[in-house]
């Protein structure tokens, strides 16, 4: 008798608990394998979630994939704990956001990365290629010899979009300038080898390149100890990575995860969240170049009028951003 | 002309094939003494993650490769106990042992960092520059020395070929196995070790990236043997090398090779090596039977 006391007292308490829960806004993130410490993308959208967490007083829960085929199981987990909206990161979600999204149609879905196309998910995309154009223009214009490299991580239309966009920006400083290209591999294995890297950097600077652009996650590490120990640049990707090996990180090329998911989740709470396709690129400064105190003395201010003449460019069309998911559906209707 | 030999190509050779070169001698030593080894990714990864640990915690390189190879040699402990002792199916618990260790970092790297299998970046002053590879060449010419003309590699040899004669001299099999566990581990840790401390630096989640394999591979094409062992985790260099130099180079034509054939080059090399140019690879004798 005195149990079955107990465990009604218990599940009484459960219920008082989870009734006061849901009066507050959930957040679920689901983050990539390689997790909220990549210092890069995933970081990026961590670090708006405890934004939104802070400012917002909302209450957020983040879980890492040990793999690609536990995004589904994991934001499946959030939609039946009734999470207002998961986030989910990257472009490997996609199909599972999908499913979820069409297997949970009331649940609202924030996708970084892909269109899923889904009348309950917001599709956050940013314009990679026009902030890899910018600072494709000051590895221009930081390379005497116009020789200069970019690194990938895996081989996947979404970094070769940066690539494309990099190599314009190139080309417009400096029209001869030659650009090294590597990726690091075609499996997933590609963003967390930092050894390999290192001597794929090694190479590119041993060939005369002066500053590499590396978007490669976790690997990138590599490559800033590499500019290190040859004395060169490189650029980083996604969060603002100037601080890592201060002095050898000309810039970041920033892509404000951070900023979209915030947005999202404050507009769910001021009951404005809309779905479908939301673009961010440098106009709105979705993507841009990082400025901070570790690469200050680096870019000089002549440089920045130069990158801001041509982010002008680009917000009134003047210049065309060469972009390969649309010269890659191009490719595909023929 | 060395010059850019010796940097872009010897340097370059010899850096990629240094953590492959450990785990591979340690593989064999383990897989002579008659005791299968696929936990040399686990090894590999424990190392690197301690390995980094410790180089952070005493500010020396030394000291944190020390480590590396002892958190493998601990780790290897647990092994030997469940094959040797508890006379486990050895594959299965290789392949237990390497999920284990993928699990450990994250869990660990939590507690002390707050962050989920990443440990934070080792300074520069406390890396390696060059060291490592002089130890990797002591090792290799020790391996060779202790294998081929010594009381004890003779023994350990016979653990793997012939236990019976073995016994018949009044010697432990048992004994003879747990060293070579024991070897398997340490030197696999050490591998480890060059990957967070010397070839990069900071320890990155999963960052053995399936080099404890190809080490086993290169056991096996080097008919377990050490010299023939080391050679073939130098090929796997080369064509890692040869992978990294012929990226984006036009070769014929004007578009460059793309990405993915070349970066089959090194499995297909190996299974062009393994099926056809090095001959019959024989096993040792009593690979992976339990001792009575």
């Amino acid at each position: 008798m005195q149990s079955i006391q107990k465990l009604a007292l218990v599940l009484g308490s459960l219920l008082v608990l989870s009734h006061s829960a849901m009066a507050e806004i959930k957040v679920g993130l689901v983050l990539e394998k390689s997790g909220k410490d990549d210092k890069s993308f995933n970081a990026s959208a961590y670090q708006g979630v405890k934004r939104a967490e802070k400012e917002l007083g909302v209450t957020t829960k983040t879980v890492e994939a040990p793999d690609n085929s536990a995004y589904e199981s994991l934001q499946r987990a959030f939609s039946e704990k009734k999470f207002d909206i998961i986030v989910a990161v990257g472009f490997h979600q996609l199909e599972s956001v999908r499913n979820n999204a069409a297997r949970f149609p009331n649940q609202k879905f924030v996708l970084v990365d892909e269109d899923a196309k889904m009348p309950n998910v917001r599709s956050v995309m940013f314009e990679e290629q026009e902030g890899s154009y910018l600072v494709g223009a000051l590895a221009a214009l930081h390379s005497k010899a116009g020789k200069v490299g970019f690194m990938g991580g895996m081989d996947v239309p979404l970094i070769r979009r940066f690539q494309l966009g990099y190599e314009a920006g190139v080309k417009k400083i400096n029209p001869k300038a030659e650009v090294l290209s590597n990726y690091l591999g075609v499996t997933g294995e590609a963003w967390n080898n930092p050894p390999k890297a290192k001597e794929l950097a090694f190479d590119q600077f041993n060939r005369g390149a002066e500053v590499i652009f590396v978007a490669a996650g976790n690997s990138g590490l590599g490559v800033f100890d590499a500019a290190q120990e040859k004395n060169k640049l490189a650029i980083g990707v996604d969060s603002n990575q100037n601080w890592v090996k201060p002095g050898y990180v000309l810039t970041s090329m920033l892509k404000h995860v951070d900023e979209a998911v915030f947005d999202s989740i404050k507009l769910y709470k001021e009951g404005k969240f809309t779905t479908g396709l939301i673009r961010y690129g440098v106009q709105s400064k979705g993507v841009d170049y990082a400025m901070d105190e570790n690469n200050a003395k680096l870019v000089t201010a002549n440089d920045r009028k130069k990158l801001e003449a041509l982010r002008a460019d680009i917000i009134t069309g003047k210049i065309k951003v060469p972009d390969y998911y649309l010269i890659q559906n191009g490719q595909k209707k023929k | 002309m060395i010059d850019s030999f010796i940097q872009s190509w010897l340097l370059p050779v010899m850096r990629v094939s240094t953590p492959l070169i450990f785990a591979a001698l340690g593989g064999m030593w383990c897989e002579r003494s008659g005791v299968i080894q696929i936990g040399l990714e686990g090894f590999i990864l424990i190392g690197s993650f301690f390995g980094a640990i410790s180089t952070l915690y005493f500010s020396n390189p030394y000291l944190g490769f020390l480590f590396a190879g002892i958190a493998g040699m601990v780790l290897s402990v647990l092994y030997g106990v469940v094959v040797l002792h508890y006379r486990a199916n050895q594959i299965v618990a290789g392949t237990a042992l390497n999920l284990f260790a993928m699990g450990i970092p994250p869990f660990l790297s939590k507690i002390w960092y707050d962050s989920t299998g990443s440990t934070p970046p080792i300074p520069t002053e406390s890396q390696f520059k060059i060291a490592p590879l002089f130890i990797m060449l002591m090792i290799v010419a020790l391996t060779h020395i202790v294998f081929y003309y010594s009381r004890f590699g003779l023994r350990l040899r016979f653990a793997g070929e012939h236990p019976k004669a073995l016994e018949s001299a009044g010697v432990s099999i048992k004994t003879k196995r747990w060293q070579g566990v024991l070897m398997s581990g340490f030197l696999a840790g050490l591998g480890g070790g060059t990957l967070s401390i010397y070839l990069s630096s900071s320890f990155i989640r999963n960052m053995s990236a399936g080099r404890g394999f190809i080490a086993l591979a290169a056991v096996i094409l080097g008919k377990w043997k050490p010299i023939p062992t080391v050679l073939a985790c130098l090929l796997f260099g080369v064509t890692e090398a040869i992978q990294i130099r012929l990226q984006g180079v036009v070769i014929w034509g004007t578009e460059p090779v793309p990405v993915q054939w070349i970066q089959i080059l090194p499995y297909l090399i190996t299974m062009i090596v393994l099926a056809g140019a090095v001959g019959r690879s024989y096993a040792p004798k009593s690979l992976g039977q339990v001792a009575e």
